[in-house]
């Protein structure tokens, strides 16, 4: 990333001073090469390209956005202040508030909103081309991903830390600020369950990979006994031996496969279910130390290495872009991974990378505590977001080089593909592509998978790609199987720490909620009422993930949409914050910065939102479906994909379910934007600024050039 | 050969800050300042007192 190297004078100067010769050189190199870049993307119709004009354009992109446009927002909107103690130096107490080198700070930062989402999202907007994804990625991140992560990082700074639910209410009002923590809830929910049924897609049928990580769980176990009672603290010593032991644990699944122990590690997608959901309970009732806290640690090592592997990868391989840059799925909307036309699906289903609402909760979280001097806001919130984006891209790339033809195979969902080679390789035709029977046996062999018929669900697509990717640069074809499974070890351990964390998240604000109906519930160390509200949170991921895993539409292909939107809802309420703040802190002026990203996701989720609720047609209305299923149930008639009346019954139940979520989402996000809407015009109207809730100023004592 | 190793040390102390490996130095220091004559915790105890903060702290992690 170029964030390193770039030059920290975004004080506020009192004259403006001129940009020296060298700068203004090196600038339009950068926008000159990222432009040319742009253009290879744009032009290049027929022929295949090469990955790299991808990379290019969107690392020109980014530079060029994070030196001009973030250093706008600060000097302009936000106005950091330098001499201004922020909370980690006036409120610092050693544990939560301390001032935290800014660069370290980037790495914890990136670490907590980068995971699975970046990776999952853009490999199934592939099916649209690997154009639209792309532009969206750069784009987006660049107006409101990463606009929406610095302000949000800013004002809770400037507000000692608070979270974004408690800024809803202190600015927005109190029935915004609740429909926000509900919304943050079921959204959490939701979120927690699509991805655990990644997981699920990923290992189903899969004895290596369910071996390798099954045995993440003895490792963490070692690691928190080895660093909180044997060796207490060493974190680092102990993560390289973890790390170590993780790869060992994916070659040892190699050989579990061959071995008599393969059928132990051969589940079904339920049975993987009910693994997940125990495992969630137990994680989040245990000590932190034992499990959570190791695990943390290993995905965090993990997830660098990784993504710098890849980095590494695609830039030395140069891969070609097998898929087409704008496919026909794009404007028909009936592509088979997710239905509907390329406005407004595209733009949830990709969400981490472009913009993504949960960031605003890690950047109301820990960061603003941490951060040492207010300017560095640009570095961390902006900076970190770029870096994710980035590795959205590399998803893409890594499922755009594959055969689109294998592509569909994996992606399309089972009911369509049928079981066989045969039957995948017929339906495969049928959307446009080809791939024989035997190509497909072939893959699957290489990468030592059963099966790469309906792997939906974006984990093993990225493995595949990934493997090819790698297996060019390191260690050749012997390797694939390799690189595969590291590949999925990898973004199932990503997973795997979110839902600990997620459900651990989730119980406290479970309790905090019921401790207002029922005091001891609210205690934090009651242990009846901690695993009252794990059981209860587990419960309720474990459903969407049990009705996902157990659809006969595809679970993926059905979830995903309502994952989106949800992601993107949760944005609206952070931008619609940011937004009302600007406004009544005098600054209407600049509040199009979060304005404008603000409409475009309202645009986008209620369009979406609304086609899932409304739309005739049954693959994209959610009620449609569920008329379509109901009257076929009432004449006695079986409609495939569904096999028997019960898998027409869950139809029935599933699409019910979720037609009614995707209201409830919409509903409660309304309030909010109603309530600020409300706040801003009075506002508006009132000759001075409305009072917000920035805590006072007091001098920094940290000289402004120690960091 | 020097810069070898000042990178190595670079390293070493980058991951520890990002891991937390350096916090108990740090919290010491910080105890030491604003209590001179109060007892400091031992690294064991700290590792206690740290794993019953995350407990009662969790944080989420994004997707």
């Amino acid at each position: 990333m170029p964030t390193s190297t770039l030059p920290e004078t975004d004080l506020p100067a009192p004259e403006k001073p001129r940009m020296p010769l060298r700068s203004v050189l090196l600038w339009t190199g950068v926008a000159l090469l990222g432009a040319v870049a742009w253009g290879v993307l744009a032009l290049a119709r027929g022929e295949k390209i090469s990955a790299v004009w991808l990379v290019v354009a969107a690392l020109g992109s980014y530079a060029i956005a994070y030196r001009f446009y973030s250093r706008f927002i600060a000097r302009r909107v936000l106005r950091p202040d330098d001499r201004r103690a922020t909370p980690a130096e006036r409120l610092e107490d050693g544990v939560d508030f301390h001032p935290t080198d800014r660069r370290v700070l980037l790495g914890h930062h990136f670490a907590a909103i980068a995971g699975a989402g970046p990776l999952v999202g853009p490999v199934l907007a592939a099916q649209m081309g690997y154009l639209p994804g792309t532009l969206w990625i750069v784009a987006g991140v660049i107006f409101a991903g990463a606009v929406q992560d610095m302000v949000v990082l800013f004002l809770s700074m400037r507000r000692d830390g608070k979270s974004l639910g408690q800024m809803a209410r202190d600015e927005i009002g109190r029935a915004g600020g609740a429909a926000a923590l509900i919304a943050v809830f079921a959204i959490m929910i939701i979120l927690l369950g699509v991805l655990a049924l990644v997981v699920v897609n990923a290992l189903a049928h899969s004895p290596w990979g369910t071996f390798s990580v099954a045995m993440t769980i003895p490792i963490a176990l070692f690691m928190g006994f080895w660093m909180h009672r044997i060796r207490p603290g060493r974190v680092v010593e102990t993560s390289l031996i973890g790390v170590a032991l993780l790869l060992l644990a994916i070659v040892g699944g190699s050989w579990v496969q061959n071995s008599s122990l393969a059928g132990t590690f051969t589940l079904s997608p339920t049975t993987l279910v009910f693994c997940l959901v125990g495992y969630g309970f137990v994680a989040s009732v245990l000590p932190v130390w034992m499990l959570l806290a190791p695990r943390d640690y290993l995905s965090t090592f993990m997830k660098i290495g990784t993504i710098a592997l890849l980095a590494v990868g695609v830039v030395v391989a140069a891969p070609v872009l097998r898929a087409d840059a704008v496919s026909d799925f794009a404007t028909s909307g009936a592509g088979p991974v997710f239905a509907g036309s390329l406005f407004p699906f595209l733009f949830i289903t990709i969400a981490c990378g472009a913009l993504s609402g949960f960031h605003a909760l890690v950047s109301s979280g820990t960061t603003p505590k941490l951060i040492q001097k207010e300017s560095q806001v640009r570095m961390i919130g902006y900076g970190a977001m770029l870096m994710e984006s980035f590795v959205a891209i590399m998803a893409l790339i890594a499922a755009a080089t594959l055969e689109p033809g294998l592509y569909y195979a994996m992606n399309a969902p089972a009911g369509l593909l049928g079981a066989t080679a045969e039957s995948a390789s017929h339906a495969v035709a049928g959307l446009g592509f080809t791939i024989t029977p035997d190509q497909l046996t072939q893959a699957a062999k290489a990468v030592e998978e059963q099966t790469l018929i309906a792997r939906s669900g974006g984990a093993p697509t990225l493995a595949v790609g990934m493997s090819e990717i790698f297996s060019g640069v390191f260690g050749g074809t012997a390797m694939k199987a390799f690189w595969y499974h590291f590949a999925i070890m990898f973004e199932a351990l990503f997973i795997l720490t979110t839902v600990d964390a997620g459900t651990r998240v989730g119980r406290f604000m479970l309790q905090d909620m019921l401790g207002n109906v029922w005091k001891p519930v609210g205690r934090v160390n009651w242990k009846p009422g901690i695993w009252l509200c794990s059981a209860l949170v587990v419960a309720a991921w474990g459903y969407f993930l049990y009705t996902g895993a157990t659809d006969p539409l595809g679970g993926i292909n059905q979830l995903f949409p309502l994952f989106g939107i949800a992601n993107q809802l949760l944005a609206a309420i952070a931008l619609a914050v940011c937004t009302t703040v600007l406004i009544k802190s005098g600054r209407l002026r600049w509040a199009w910065v979060t304005g404008v990203p603000l409409a475009w996701v309202v645009a986008i989720t209620f369009t979406a939102g609304w086609q899932k609720i409304f739309s005739d047609d049954p693959k994209i209305g959610f009620f449609a479906q569920r008329a379509k299923y109901a009257d076929a149930i009432d004449a006695g008639q079986v409609l495939p994909p569904a096999k028997s009346l019960d898998d027409m019954h869950t139809v029935v139940t599933n699409s019910t379910v979720d037609g009614v979520l995707i209201a409830l989402f919409l509903l409660l996000v309304a309030v909010v934007l109603v309530n600020a809407a409300v706040v801003c015009v009075r506002s508006l109207r009132s000759p001075g600024t409305l009072p917000t809730t920035e805590a006072p100023y007091v001098e920094s004592r940290i000289p402004e050039g120690a960091h | 050969m020097r810069r070898a190793v000042r990178w190595a040390r670079a390293v070493r102390w980058y991951l520890q800050e990002l891991t937390g490996e350096s916090e108990y130095d740090r919290y010491c220091a910080h105890r030491h300042r604003h209590h001179p004559h109060a007892p400091l915790p031992t690294r064991r105890q700290y590792e206690v007192l740290r794993a019953h903060h995350r407990e009662t702290n969790p944080q989420s992690r994004c997707c």
